[in-house]
């Protein structure tokens, strides 16, 4: 009796970690699949051509997303203006100043603005943003991402912040170095890798974003000459390529979302694998 | 200097209602053969002048009405039993303790007859005259050991590079630490030993030119070589600075130490020359302290 | 060297004790004011929408929540198979996502070989880096084409007798668009669940293990138990970003305003439908209308995420700061 039932427990917990390990490789599998259908379907269109060249009109084959590659690499230039002085110096504050309570909420405040669904800052910018200045423009898709990415940088500097050892902080104020610049060049200096490393997985995570751009920044089958004009963007592309009935438009798409997945995947391992030994401690 | 003694303002503090009466006794001077307040004008005037300071964390007294001269060019050794209160006096003498948020402060601190606690004084400043050197030795990880030497000058403005290579040497050798480094003063600081590191720390410390340097059980983290040298160090360093150090090693306070402040629960049991706090204490509970009995 | 270096002062001249300095309370107050402007934007994300959709509250009223028909060319509006749309597609990846993201998340953390962990955690992470556009786009030209070939015909045949698994088979479907988003939110849940299976003490695992439990039990007693909590909180957050996933979606769930039992009928959700009629709103009731679909899910998911960000916080997860 005592040994079956220790052999049906042993049997139960060989099960379930089978069940659970099965759940892991399902869970998996659509990371698989996607890489393995992007790579089949995107790198024969993945060309110089690609890189370097405008849209085709529909009919002609060819042409490339030179100007969507680019536009992308503005819109996160200008989202990081944004984005990362605000997010960083509110991580600051978080981390240095404030009070628990204060703090508390702004903390929660910026967890539920990450959980604000991305199309939604897509209209708040159009109300402010593109309604005023009467068109959609580059500048409106810069600060949609800009915005979105404040709260995910505070939230990370804040906590590469805190593991900066407080006796830093003290020698630093110690020899009579004035608080802001104990933080500015003893605290963020020592943290940097930390928020560096948090800067770039935020852009990481802007990068592919399409919803907030499809009424801001808009798309634009040119090369932009103005920040006040509509500017490509990699994923807008992919975006309407995908849904156009044209096969040559769809091998361009597999092709934009293989480069864009390869460059966020990059970003995303890089950094992992170069913050590993994130804080070298003093011996 | 100017100086505005204000002698004989210390009564005794109001006395708590179980404790004996703490009486804080004051040495105005070295060598004062007696450690009653009616002692010798000093030599020289006190760096520090204490006088009835209260420090309180939020609604816990930390220190109770403590008053007591720092002498010049002297070692002050502050010991007592853990959570006596060694700590908080020597942080809030440069106001380090006010970085503890619920922190507050009566009474009133001098630096050479100039008050340091009133309200237009910024801390800052007073650092800068005050300097301290912690527990756990602390270079920035992420500066050479020229730069951890010069880090506070420059970030104070100091840019000439001349100004700036000249302290680096002259307070690395006050640290003594010179002879070890010169060869690599660009390597990364956390690349020294503990016992260098906490030279180093010391050096950074000079090299800001301060008045009075306080040591936060400065050799508590190193082996008894690093130990050794760090005692020595402190030897040379009085002969220009005025130090007060923390330390719950008596042996230690008796060897670098020409007076000694004895700290229980808060409060200032006694203070008098180092050779007298050792061998004949006025106090029964100084005397069972330092000869091992309690703490 | 040394001769130069002993002219300089061993001690600064006295400086003016009493001096004003302005910098500390200038990049204190500028900290500050970033850090409050995640309020700023929470307040004027708010009052866009709001502004934006006064001209539709004003026209429909209550009704407009209510309303099952949209034809924005007679402004007969109704959000109604949208909410239906958003409520079945994020039920329909709960139901997916959450088992199975427990389950990875209780093997990351309790059962998997130590080996295993690391590669297995980065590639849960490297999903969720995955752009919603190009899910979709891996969505409609692989996916829905296999579901409509392979899944959906059995789903038919095994439980055809439900009125969920009835109707003609298009691929793009509320089903297509329920799975797509479980693929989306799953790595979330994943590894917000890490995060709290892995904040439990230890001593409450060893406390099973010394009364003789095996791995599973030890992790169904005395893991599970304790983190129930938390764990309820990471799948409320899943449910968050389910309600306002919005690319991926858009491209398999087939853009029909309809309220159908089936699963296998194509849908429409709040998000889908501004992103796919917000630039051809062509009248300010239709524009305003879309404001007002955009409120409806800012309000839905912000309650949605404060009652996860509660449960996940008083979870007993990083508490308050020291202060320094």
């Amino acid at each position: 009796m005592s040994a079956t039932n220790h052999r049906w427990r042993k049997f139960k917990n060989v099960l379930m970690q089978a069940v659970a390990l099965a759940c892991a490789l399902l869970v998996v599998a659509p990371l698989g699949l996607v890489f393995y259908h992007l790579i089949k379907s995107g790198i024969g269109s993945v060309n110089w051509a690609f890189f370097t060249q405008l849209p085709k009109p529909v009919g002609e084959s060819g042409g490339g997303m030179a100007n969507a590659i680019a536009g992308t690499f503005i819109l996160l230039g200008l989202a990081a203006l944004i984005g990362v002085p605000v997010g960083v110096l509110g991580g600051v504050y978080l981390s240095e100043y404030g009070s628990s309570r204060l703090n508390w909420w702004i903390r929660f405040a910026a967890d539920v603005l990450n959980g604000v669904p991305s199309i939604i800052w897509g209209i708040v910018v159009y109300a402010l943003v593109v309604v005023p200045m009467k068109g959609f423009s580059a500048w409106a898709g810069g600060i949609v991402l800009g915005m979105m990415m404040i709260p995910l940088i505070m939230r990370t500097s804040e906590e590469v912040l805190q593991l900066v050892p407080n006796g830093y902080r003290e020698a630093s104020l110690a020899l009579g170095i004035p608080r802001w610049r104990t933080i500015v060049q003893i605290v963020l200096r020592t943290a940097m890798k930390g928020i560096v490393t948090g800067v770039l997985l935020a852009l990481a995570r802007v990068a592919g974003e399409t919803a907030p751009l499809l009424f801001t920044a808009f798309g634009n089958r040119f090369w932009n000459h103005s920040l006040s004009d509509p500017i490509a963007a990699l994923p807008l592309q992919i975006f309407n390529y995908a849904i156009s009935p044209y096969d040559d438009w769809h091998r361009q798409a597999w092709a934009g979302a293989l480069v864009l997945l390869l460059l966020i995947t990059a970003v995303n391992v890089g950094v992992r694998v170069l913050t590993r030994d994130r804080f070298q401690k003093p011996a | 200097m100017n100086l505005t003694m204000t002698p004989q303002e210390d009564k005794p503090a109001p006395a708590p209602p179980v404790e004996p009466p703490a009486v804080p006794v004051r040495v105005e001077a070295p060598a004062a053969p007696q450690s009653r307040a009616a002692a010798e004008p000093p030599a020289g005037a006190p760096a520090l002048t204490v006088r009835k300071l209260s420090v309180y964390f939020g609604a816990t007294q930390a220190l109770k009405s403590v008053s007591l001269d720092v002498a010049v060019h002297a070692v002050t050794a502050i010991i007592g039993p853990s959570g006596c209160g060694k700590s908080t006096f020597l942080r809030s003498l440069n106001r380090m303790h006010e970085l503890v948020p619920e922190a507050r402060m009566e009474g009133e601190i001098r630096l050479f007859g100039q008050d340091i606690c009133s309200p237009g004084v910024e801390p800052v400043t007073v650092r800068r005259r005050i300097g301290m050197v912690f527990q756990k030795s602390n270079p920035f990880p992420t500066m050479s050991i020229a730069e951890n030497v010069t880090v506070g000058l420059r970030l104070n403005g100091e840019r000439r590079r001349s100004v700036l290579n000249d302290r680096t040497e002259q307070s690395l050798r006050m640290a003594a630490l010179w002879d070890e480094v010169k060869d690599r003063l660009g390597a990364p600081a956390i690349s020294l030993s503990g016992g260098q590191q906490q030279r180093l720390c010391i050096a950074r410390a000079l090299a800001v030119q301060p008045q009075v340097l306080l040591m936060d059980e400065p050799a508590s983290a190193l082996d008894p070589l690093a130990t050794s040298k760090i005692e020595s160090l402190i030897l040379e360093l009085k002969k220009e600075y005025t130090i007060v150090i923390v330390t719950h090693n008596m042996q230690q306070a008796a060897r670098v130490s020409d007076y000694t402040a004895f700290f229980y629960l808060g409060e200032l049991v006694e203070f008098g020359p180092t050779a007298k706090m050792f061998t004949s204490p006025a106090k029964k509970r100084t005397e069972d302290y330092v000869t091992g009995r309690f703490g | 060297m040394a001769k130069a270096a002993a002219k300089t002062e061993l001690q600064a001249p006295p400086e003016k004790l009493v001096q004003r300095r302005w910098g500390d309370a200038v990049f204190e107050r500028t900290s500050l004011l970033t850090a409050l402007s995640v309020f700023a934007l929470l307040a004027l994300t708010g009052y866009e929408l709001a502004h934006g959709s006064r001209l539709a509250l004003h026209k429909f009223g209550w009704r407009f929540l209510a309303g099952s028909e949209w034809n924005p060319v007679s402004e007969q509006l109704g959000a109604l198979p949208f909410i239906f749309g958003t409520l079945v597609s994020s039920a329909i990846a709960l139901l997916i996502a959450v088992p199975l993201s427990i389950a990875t998340a209780v093997y990351l953390t309790e059962l998997a070989p130590q080996w295993l962990r690391q590669p297995l955690t980065l590639f849960i992470e490297l999903l969720a880096a995955v752009p919603s556009v190009i899910l979709g786009l891996w969505g409609i030209y692989v996916m829905v084409p296999w579901l409509r070939e392979h899944l959906f015909p059995l789903l038919k045949t095994t439980f055809g007798f439900l009125p969920l698994f009835q109707g003609p088979i298009y691929g793009v479907s509320m089903l297509a668009g329920g799975i797509i988003i479980a693929i989306m939110i799953v790595p979330i849940i994943t590894s917000v669940s890490r995060e709290i299976l892995r904040s439990v003490p230890g001593l409450q695992r060893e406390a099973a293990y010394a009364l003789g439990a095996t791995r599973w039990e030890v992790t169904r007693i005395a893991v599970l138990g304790y983190a129930k909590k938390g764990l309820f909180g990471a799948v409320i957050l899943g449910l968050g970003r389910a309600l306002g996933e919005t690319m991926a979606v858009t491209m398999v769930i087939g853009n029909t305003p309809q309220i159908k039992a089936s699963l296998f009928a194509p849908g429409y959700t709040l998000a889908s439908v501004i992103a796919n009629e917000f630039t051809e709103a062509t009248t300010d009731v239709y524009l305003s209308a879309l404001f007002e679909i955009g409120l409806v899910l800012l309000g839905v998911t912000i309650l949605v995420n404060v009652a996860a960000q509660l449960l996940l916080k008083t979870f007993g997860g990083p508490g308050v700061k020291p202060q320094n």
